[in-house]
């Protein structure tokens, strides 16, 4: 028993989740073991599949040494968005799972309360840190160096790293679905009801960890990105030169660098309250819970701002490119986007304006959430004359652009409602709210960063998506989110409660069955993505746009190879104004090659990551489940590998010139042979990623 | 008024869309990326907008701050509040009485309920009399109420506490006055005390259906639990317990 309690700490067989369902066999519990037996096969199963392809196709070494141990900024980018696909795949099957049980709530459902709480913690927990979060990181990692012209970000490894950190605690969230529970209290783990007096179990533990980690890696993330964009830009690129992208993912770092500490911080106290019995948030012996929520909120309110600046970039390239038109207004963007980064941090007390404060605080809280409006008011009429006397192409990217234009609207709309007090004293924790933040988060963040994923995927992969496939998978998801959130907005007015297994009033019914139909339908638009993916994969050769431009590109990145050579640029360039590419094509200085070739240093492959990501999530594991020998090994592993990389000399290694030359002529002689396309031909297969130079006037 | 930045998005947006899509006979100014007036109107508009919506935010937030007493010619009647896994008790502190799934309140009079939680954070919200405000352990929010005409209405607790959360609901009644004092009548006679023991039977985690039986009361579905003889002072001692840890039962005093 000790030996056991010392090798496993509380970590037993009654941990598995088919534990209950076997030896309490109730209709429910069995009903709810077989979803949480299914979704930890899932996770089981599909990581074996995983290894037993790899194994099978011998593909252990290309994936160690060009992927897990890489530095390259587009490949940590690339892996990043797997991640996120992955844990968007998850939490959309949870929302699905918890809107079927709505529909069918009059009746009692068939998720059991416990378990119905977890699904919105981990949906809530996996959508914000493991599917945004990812997902923008991952876009801003592949596109930023190129649009600033450097050859990677300004610290490789701690890339890398972040990168791992971020898997270690998406994969405590995943394991939590095969050994033990995940925590009820919601993603943003309100105290003192996570204190150890109300929470004794795993579940909470697995959630501070996940979270940590995650906050741990971001934070990181932006300090990388933001010295990248200080530090690293190319000759003449200067700060009013960079494309708004860029801009906004400057936004978001500097946002990144100052919040997730409180979060790390949040978390970090929650912790030491149930191990260690300090009495930080507890109800008792001084702790004040009031103190969590303003932490949380502190990060929590710029962490939406983090989730959207990086959208708003990508819609600000989305209309300008697709408009084939310079963007409108880019000073007011610019300044928009970093107004609205400062603002972002003086209003997190909107959370909470019923928390008893006075009348003078929440009014004053209040007006800041209402100013946020108006420089994002601005971006939207940006993007909307950008469009004005344009030629607009009714691309994937350019459709959820619309979409989000429009939706994101009434959104706000409905924010400026929740901004006033007396409005949110009637509404707030309803699902009013919920339909408020998924109409913020859906056609602003999710649609934003798949208008990207669609948009620089040839760049990265060298062949563009199918375009069918894209526009059924866009319309599912536009039309699934109206159906799925529209009718909370009319369940909130009546007074429907957040977080609510059951109700007992058939008023609410219909509005129950529409959202989960719309649910599904968004549910097939993520279908549409992967058969979009499949497909294109298939028909690759048909999509392929070697030439790197398929989209008439406007920044420095569409004028390299898709995909791009590990070091980007062949000679970094010289950047003489805004929309250097479509200056260069103007000039008829694209697609040449430089004078002089020369030697290319570049970083050399590190293992730092992958020793974080497996050390991390081992040490996070003993936390949660109080194996301490296992906590105490995985921490000096991770130290002693972090002190020997210290003495690591050579960290670098050289490209020789005659090799970039080779390449580069290599790509001039495809863009020499490719036939360019006007913007007409743009989906068909004639398109090889170069453009014909279209003016107007 | 937010319409005026709204409508337009929702009208421009489909329409530029389409009046200058590639292939149309529009105009095309590719390089056109700026224009002082209309730079004026982008920021001005929606600047002016929120500058209005402030003055009405600042009057309306402190108009209708739950803080405030409402306007009333007698003295409000008072209702202690406490939040409960996963139930609410509703104490009377004027009136020796409480209850817990039923709230009575004198319908055309100003109520004035002290809220505060003896577990972890709730939050109570009656929807269509409005005003959510948080019950917090160790802490006493204000909230003022009051119901126009009788009815009968749904209340609840907005804030996530666990299993047992989605049940905790409670029955508003406005009631006429002289149904009201009825009401008061009705607990003082039929009422059980609020002992010790009754007291620890309300504490535990379990949902009112549950407490019912652990008092002992026949099985009824929302059937509302009375109390008479309450301890005067029961509120402040839930209260002070958070702070003085040698408080152990409130109700033993």
């Amino acid at each position: 028993m000790t030996i056991l309690h010392l090798l496993f700490g509380r970590l037993s067989v009654e941990a598995l989740p088919f534990w209950e369902m076997l030896h309490y066999p109730s209709r429910q519990n069995v009903v709810n073991g077989a979803i949480a037996t299914a979704a930890g096969a899932v996770v089981l199963g599909g990581a074996g599949l995983a290894v037993l392809l790899i194994t099978r196709y011998r593909k252990w070494r290309v994936l160690w040494s060009d992927w897990l141990t890489s530095v390259d900024h587009k490949r940590i980018g690339i892996m990043y968005i797997v991640l996120a696909f992955v844990m968007l795949a998850r939490g959309l099957i949870e929302a699905n799972i918890m809107r079927g049980q709505m529909a069918f709530a009059l009746d009692g459902g068939f998720l059991s309360a416990d378990h119905f709480e977890q699904f919105f913690t981990t949906h809530g927990t996996i959508m914000i840190f493991f599917m945004a979060m990812p997902f923008l990181t991952g876009l801003i990692n592949f596109v930023m160096p190129l649009q600033i012209g450097a050859r990677d970000v300004a610290f490789p490894v701690m890339n890398s790293i972040s990168l791992g950190l971020t898997a270690a605690g998406a994969a405590l969230v995943m394991i939590s679905l095969d050994i033990g529970k995940f925590s009820t209290g919601g993603w943003s783990g309100y105290p003192p009801y996570t204190e150890s007096a109300f929470n004794p179990g795993v579940g909470v533990d697995y959630w501070i960890w996940a979270v940590s980690l995650s906050s741990l890696g971001s934070m990181m993330t932006g300090i990388n990105f933001a010295v990248t964009i200080y530090k690293k830009r190319a000759p003449g690129m200067r700060f009013m030169r960079m494309p708004l992208f860029t801009w906004t993912a400057l936004a978001t770092s500097i946002l990144m660098i100052f919040a997730m500490p409180a979060l790390t911080v949040a978390t970090g106290l929650l912790a030491l309250d149930r191990y260690l019995g300090f009495h930080f948030f507890t109800d008792h012996f001084g702790g004040n819970f009031m103190n969590y929520v303003n932490l949380f909120w502190v990060f929590g309110h710029p962490e939406v701002y983090i989730l959207i600046l990086p959208a708003f970039g990508v819609y600000s390239e989305v209309f300008s490119t697709f408009s084939g038109k310079t963007l409108y207004g880019y000073t007011s963007l610019v300044l928009a986007t970093m107004a609205i980064g400062v603002l972002s941090f003086t209003v997190w007390l909107h959370h909470f304006f019923t928390m008893g404060q006075s009348a003078d605080i929440n009014a004053v809280f209040g007006i800041a959430t209402m100013l946020i409006g108006v420089p994002t008011g601005v971006k939207v009429y940006d993007w909307l004359w950008t469009m004005f006397r344009g030629r607009v192409r009714f691309t994937v990217p350019l459709v959820y652009g619309l979409a989000f234009s429009m939706l994101f609207v009434i959104g706000g709309l409905t924010g400026i409602l929740l901004a006033n007090p007396s409005i949110d004293y009637q509404v707030h924790n309803t699902q009013f709210l919920i339909a408020h933040f998924h109409n913020m988060l859906v056609p602003g963040t999710l649609f934003g960063l798949l208008a990207g994923y669609h948009m620089w995927f040839p760049k990265a992969f060298g062949f563009r998506l199918d375009e069918r496939w894209g526009m059924f998978s866009a319309l599912c998801f536009i039309f699934g989110f109206i159906l799925a959130f529209f009718p909370l907005y009319g369940l909130g007015l009546l007074g429907y409660p957040r977080r609510t297994l059951d109700f007992f009033d058939p008023v609410y019914l219909p509005y129950m069955v529409a959202a989960f139909a719309g649910a599904l339908v968004i549910l097939a638009g993520l279908a549409g993505l992967v058969v979009q993916l499949l497909v294109s994969i298939l028909h690759k050769e048909e999509l392929a746009v070697p030439a790197g431009d398929p989209w008439d590109g406007r920044s420095l990145e569409w004028g390299l190879p898709a995909p791009p050579p590990e070091y980007n640029f062949s000679m970094l360039p010289e950047v003489s104004s805004r929309d250097a590419f479509t200056r260069a094509k103007e000039e008829g200085t694209a697609y040449r090659a430089p004078a002089q070739f020369h030697d290319i240093e570049m970083p050399k492959n590190s293992a730092m990551g992958m020793i974080v990501c497996v050390g991390g999530f081992l040490a996070a594991f003993g936390l949660v489940w109080y194996i301490w020998w296992l906590v105490v090994a995985a921490s000096l592993a991770m130290a002693a590998a972090m002190v020997g990389w210290g003495f690591t000399r050579h960290t670098e290694r050289i490209i020789p010139a005659h090799e970039v030359e080779l390449a580069h002529l290599r790509w001039l002689a495809v863009v020499a042979v490719t036939q360019p396309v006007s913007r007409g031909e743009e989906a068909s297969p004639s398109n090889a990623g170069l453009a014909v130079l279209e003016t107007g006037e | 008024m937010l319409l005026l930045v709204v409508a337009p998005v929702l009208v421009a947006t489909p329409c530029f869309a389409w009046r200058y899509r590639y292939g149309g006979s529009a105009r095309y100014t590719p390089k056109w990326s700026f224009s002082w007036p209309l730079e004026a109107a982008i920021w001005g508009i929606p600047l002016a907008i929120v500058v209005v919506l402030a003055v009405w935010l600042w009057q309306s937030t402190h108009a209708l701050d739950p803080y405030a007493p409402l306007p009333a010619t007698g003295p409000p009647v008072r209702i202690e509040v406490v939040g409960y896994d996963w139930k609410w008790l509703f104490i009377y502190p004027d009136l020796g009485v409480a209850s817990m799934g039923e709230m009575a309140l004198p319908a055309g009079r100003p109520i004035s309920l002290e809220l505060t939680s003896d577990t972890v954070v709730e939050s109570l919200l009656i929807p269509t009399l409005g005003s959510q405000i948080y019950a917090m352990p160790g802490r006493i929010t204000r909230l003022h109420l009051e119901a126009y005409g009788p009815g009968l209405f749904q209340g609840q607790n907005q804030q996530f506490n666990g299993d047992g959360y989605y049940q905790q609901h409670f029955l508003a009644r406005a009631l006429t006055p002289a149904g009201f004092d009825a009401w008061i009548a009705h607990a003082r006679s039929k009422g059980m005390p609020l002992s010790a023991a009754a007291y620890r039977a309300i504490e535990q985690r379990t949902t009112l259906v549950d407490a019912r039986k652990a008092l002992g009361l026949p099985r009824g579905i929302r059937g509302a639990v009375y109390f008479s003889a309450v301890p005067s002072g029961l509120f402040a001692r839930i209260v002070r317990s958070f702070h003085d840890d040698s408080t152990d039962n409130p109700a033993a005093h």
